[in-house]
């Protein structure tokens, strides 16, 4: 009796099916699930389905790489309808794993250590002394509790007898974890009743243990620091990196935001260096540290080799933990784990034969056909070969190449993994079964290996497929571990409570620099995208056309002798505002980590806007309409949005400070002028500084100079005034000061005063004296523009000074 | 037996373009204690006077120091001088095992390791600076003939080397690839060694890559020798049951008291006698300056 959802999907005679039993009946574990999906079938089931895609689409705008100058965009994709384990299946793989972590833990100590495994012969030397992230100089290393493996996954089948099998190791940077929470923040809004009625277990704890691992070594009476290090947002996985970083309540770090002294990690910060005790890490083991490591590559963080030696940091995953990366072990791993912890490992491993021993070698000469075949080392880089795929020269050459050089091969046997239903990508709603793997996760604790109860599934893009690495093209589903006794599932378990604080003076110097630039870029399209609206309103045989495109020249917003519309948006054009819109994005996807999400997606919004403009004049102003829009919401974001930190308020200085020198040179490059400002130009001049509505209210009157200047100099009242800006900025420098102990000499207000104490009415007419009177204005409007500059470069002596040094590698 | 005294000057120094503000440096500049010779003494200055500096021994056996500059300078002057004994080697007669029972007695076989074996397994895989390619073993198959003494085909390949490639300083730099010295037949001590290690690694054999200084005077009733005016590079090959066994590709002989060894690893990237990074420092110059007097 299939219900109708099931009427497309069939089990399979030759796999496990995750769904259905072999008689063909829908699992117990499933029904609330497939009762869940019948109920006003098919219309709820479409609904979610279209959730799970919107959702996945608007935070695929976080997973997009911006800079990436291909242009590779990779969405994540979520198949909504999660992997189902109940509390006893979960037992055995949650044992198992925690073994696995212990295991592996004492195999890495063992090699970084006595080598003693390979003394007796139980694991070849070749294993881990061909790999290239067996690291030499970390032989020796002692890491805290001799704790290697922090974080550790291991990629689980189901077999057709119904066990989950292990297909692999990951132990160098784990990825991943972030996206399994990231998928149950999305699944939890489709099915919320579902998860609580079946007693889903939380996954959100784990990063509470995560956090709390990182932040448990300390050696002195200092409160611990920890960062997240990445290699950087060109990085593929940049979004999980600064996801991670934003769970775990971590600053999220690059190599250059660290610097070693006297074998002490430190991290460089607005108010100076400050010690870093854990790094977790999401750099490759031999980029870590270029002087000691990989030397080709300045990436990493050059002496962190030695500062772990001296056992004055902690690094999350001990330098050299990916030497286990690589199927060749796994044969040996069961041998291996009875002589360190004397224990049978639970988990089954997928048959493995590597190459390098003869009587391995032999067989899988003959035995080919059935068998996969891969390198036993990640710098061979060579795709899974299927022996069965082999014609008989194919065969033939590859067998020639195992036997040249046979110990960079390992052999395994093809596995059927289970399926499991998922929702068809293309055309009508509908259930499919795919092959479906297991990635979990574990984390080192106190009290041993916890592991995070569920974890990430990933789909094959086709139904059936043995393939037992990882597919490319499939997709990610939620895991679901049930709990015993039907535990009430707490929703709001979130990672909720240990975003607790970051110290404000922890924000890196380079984060306060990109937020300080994102400020300036953020208002400097602002004023260059309304100064060009207004222009664009002009009427194009009008005095005030030619008037406003010699201003706007003159502030190098257009080319000059050019056709000022041509190359409105185009980013070759460095002075222009496209180009500007460049800088902006770069600088927010440098401060990923510290926007939240609708900020990020509105920045998404602009960056898409800014991709599909077509350079038609007649579109112009309707385009920075659509612009100015997206400022406007940036704005508000930066607003409610945002901590108030120091960051922000560097961000906010760097608003300030843009708007100070944009409006001082308009006003200026306004009153130089021959002939004083007509109405028109007044009017012009209020429209591109939004104060059009604020000097009708409060005059009520044709515009007049005196009374512009009023309002766009000296009214404290208006967020378009020099005033104003000249008051915002002292206040949060006055903070920022006090926040990072050192004063900032104030530069605006020597120059600001001057203006405050000419009568404005002396700026009016045609006479000689009103003339000298605005050239003088016009000298004050400039001497204040150059002062904000020159206050820019101070903030950024005080606060970005190490920043800007170039790292690089020598060797004689 | 007899032996020789030298006494050792290496100068390095850099100028840079712009303020070096921070530079953290690795230094491989003490010579190895061995059975065939002894470092009477030796000495290290550096100039500036680093923030830091430890000694320790590095995975290889071999005697490192790591400094920290932490002051801003636009010149680093480092100056190893030392004086060591080295003593004749005894001659080895070439009939070892036949090289076939070497590789196989290196390869796994699920039976405990000697301490010599698990040494020797250090040296017979890729590393960063010697990747193993098919086109090495082709090279050097003419040298492996079937049940072949491992040291004497050592010595032909060594000797195939010599006469094969030209000597070329200038032309090669530490990242040339191997195939490239392969195909060019051009190079200098580092790629001699390299490609001979390659050689003899592709056929299952363990080497390692030895970096050190050369006699520069010669003596009266022996020819110049290359590679004697900066630190010279050779190989050595484990050849049981005698040992390891060095050979100078570079000059085709076999290595005895006109070699002064530094240290050893498995290849180049081991033992750059200094490697660092430096933060700043802009374009600068580099003059190596060696000098290998007897006494």
């Amino acid at each position: 009796m299939l219900s109708p959802a099931l009427q497309t999907y069939s089990g399979a005679a030759d796999r496990y099916d995750e769904l259905l039993d072999a008689g063909g009946v829908v699992r117990p574990h499933w029904r609330v699930l497939l009762e869940r999906l019948q109920a006003d079938w098919p219309d709820s089931a479409r609904r979610g389905v279209e959730l799970a895609r919107r959702l996945v689409v608007e935070n695929g705008v976080t997973y997009n790489v911006y800079a990436d100058p291909q242009g590779k965009d990779r969405p994540w994709a979520l198949d909504p309808l999660p992997v189902i384990l109940t509390a006893a299946e979960w037992r055995e793989i949650e044992l198992g794993v925690q073994q696995r972590a212990t295991a592996l833990n004492a195999l890495l100590q063992d090699l970084y250590g006595p080598q003693r495994l390979l003394a007796e012969g139980i694991v070849p030397a070749e294993l881990p002394f061909g790999h290239p992230n067996y690291l030499w100089p970390c032989r020796g290393l002692q890491p805290p509790e001799g704790r290697w493996l922090h974080l550790y996954a291991v990629d689980l089948a189901r077999a057709p007898d119904g066990r989950w099998w292990v297909l692999a190791d990951r132990s160098q940077t784990p990825s991943g974890a972030g996206y399994a929470l990231e998928n149950r923040e999305i699944v939890t809004r489709i099915f919320p009743e579902v998860l609580h009625e079946l007693g889903v277990r939380p996954v959100a704890r784990f990063f509470g243990a995560l956090r709390e691992q990182m932040l448990s070594f300390a050696e002195d009476e200092e409160a611990s620091l920890a960062v997240v290090l990445t290699p950087g947002p060109f990085n593929e996985t940049y979004f999980e990196h600064a996801y991670l970083a934003r769970q775990l309540g971590l600053p999220l770090v690059e190599g250059s935001d660290l610097t070693v002294r006297n074998h002490t990690v430190y991290l460089k910060t607005l108010s100076g260096l400050r010690r870093v005790h854990s790094i977790l890490r999401r750099l490759d083991d031999d980029f870590c540290d270029p002087v000691e490591l990989r030397g080709d590559s300045a990436l990493g963080v050059p002496g962190l080799l030695g500062a772990a030696r001296a056992g004055r940091v902690q690094v999350a995953n001990a330098l050299g933990c990916g030497v286990l990366e690589s199927a060749a072990w796994l044969g040996f791993l069961p041998g291996a784990a009875e002589w360190l912890i004397g224990e049978t490992l639970r988990l089954p491993t997928v048959a493995t034969w590597w190459c390098g021993e003869r009587p391995a070698l032999d067989y899988v000469l003959g035995n080919l056909q059935g068998l996969v075949l891969k390198s036993a080392f990640p710098n061979q880089r060579f795709d899974a070969i299927f022996g069965r795929d082999l014609d008989d020269s194919a065969r033939a050459d590859i067998l020639a190449r195992i036997k040249r050089r046979p110990h960079a091969y390992v052999a395994q046997e093809r596995f059927a993994l289970s399926q499991v239903p998922a929702w068809r990508s293309t055309g009508q709603l509908a259930l499919t079964a795919k092959a479906v793997t297991l990635r979990v996760y574990a984390v080192a604790t106190q009290t041993g290996y916890r592991v995070m109860p569920g974890g990430l599934a990933r789909i094959a893009s086709e139904s059936a497929v043995d393939v037992v690495s990882s597919q490319s093209g499939g997709g990610s589903k939620d895991v679901w571990v049930l709990s015993e006794g039907r535990a009430a599932h707490d929703t709001t378990a979130r990672a909720a409570g240990l975003r607790a604080s970051v110290r404000n003076d922890e924000l890196p110097s380079r984060l306060g620099e990109n937020l300080f630039w994102l400020g300036r870029y953020a208002e400097r399209c602002e004023d260059k995208a309304r100064l060009l609206r207004a222009t664009l309103e002009a009427r194009a045989d009008s005095e005030l056309w030619e008037y406003a495109l010699a201003v706007t020249r003159d502030l190098g917003v257009i080319a000059r002798n050019d056709n000022p519309l041509k190359n409105l948006f185009d980013a070759g054009n460095t002075l222009g505002l496209a180009a500007d819109v460049k800088r902006f994005t770069w600088c927010a996807q440098q401060a990923r980590s510290r926007l939240s999400t609708e900020h990020w997606r509105a920045i998404g919004v602009l960056d898409r806007q800014m991709q599909e403009i077509t350079p038609k004049r007649s579109e112009a102003r309707e385009i920075l309409d659509r612009l100015l829009l997206s400022f406007a919401a940036l704005g508000g974001f930066a607003f409610d949005d945002m901590v108030q930190d120091n960051g922000w308020r560097l961000m906010m200085c760097g608003r300030r400070l843009e708007r100070v020198q944009f409006l001082s040179n308009l006003l200026a490059r306004c009153l130089r002028a021959e002939h004083p400002s007509t109405q028109s130009e007044l009017e012009w001049l209020l429209n591109i500084t939004s104060s059009t509505m604020a000097y009708r209210s409060r005059y009520m009157a044709s515009p007049r100079l005196s009374l512009t200047l009023e309002l766009i100099v000296r009214d404290t009242g208006n967020p378009h005034a020099l005033a104003f800006q000249r008051a915002e900025l002292q206040a949060e420098l006055e903070r920022l000061s006090a926040s990072v102990g050192s004063s900032l000499e104030d530069m605006l207000t020597d120059c600001y005063l001057p203006l405050v104490e000419i009568d404005m009415g002396s700026l009016e007419g045609e006479g000689q004296g009103a003339a000298y009177m605005r050239q003088t204005f016009a000298q004050g409007l400039e001497t204040l523009a150059a002062a904000a500059g020159r206050l820019s470069d101070r903030l950024s002596l005080r606060h970005f000074s190490h920043v800007q040094d170039k790292v690089q590698t020598v060797a004689t | 037996m007899s032996s020789v005294r030298y006494r050792i000057k290496h100068e390095t120094v850099y100028d840079y373009g712009a303020d070096v503000v921070h530079a953290h440096q690795l230094l491989h500049l003490t010579p190895r204690q061995s059975p065939h010779q002894e470092c009477l003494s030796h000495e290290v200055e550096l100039c500036p006077v680093p923030g830091d500096r430890s000694e320790d021994v590095d995975a290889f056996g071999n005697r490192v120091i790591r400094i920290e500059l932490d002051r801003p300078h636009r010149h680093l002057e480092v100056t190893a001088e030392m004086q060591v004994n080295v003593r004749e080697r005894a001659t080895v007669d070439a009939k070892s095992l036949p090289w076939e029972r070497v590789r196989d007695a290196l390869a796994y076989a699920k039976r405990p390791r000697t301490e010599q074996e698990l040494e020797a397994s250090r040296y017979r895989v890729e590393s960063p600076y010697v990747h193993l390619k098919n086109a090495f073993a082709e090279f050097a198959a003419d040298c492996f003939p079937r049940g072949r003494s491992v040291l004497a085909c050592a010595d032909t390949l060594m000797k195939k080397l010599h006469d094969e490639l030209t000597y070329a300083p200038g032309e090669t730099y530490v990242g040339t690839p191997l195939l490239d010295v392969l195909e060019s037949r051009r190079g200098v001590c580092q790629d001699y060694s390299h490609l001979m290690i390659a050689c003899l690694r592709s056929q299952g054999l363990s080497a390692r890559y030895v970096s050190g200084y050369l006699r520069t005077i010669p003596r009266p009733d022996a020819p110049q020798l290359v590679g004697a005016d900066a630190s010279h590079a050779w190989v050595s090959v484990y050849v049981p049951p005698i040992g390891w066994i060095d050979l100078d590709p570079t000059n085709g002989m076999r290595v005895g008291t006109d070699h002064i060894t530094l240290a050893w690893g498995r290849d180049f990237g081991d033992v750059s006698p200094l490697r660092g990074v430096i933060v700043g420092g802009g374009q600068h110059t580099l003059r190596v300056g060696v000098t290998v007097e007897v006494v």
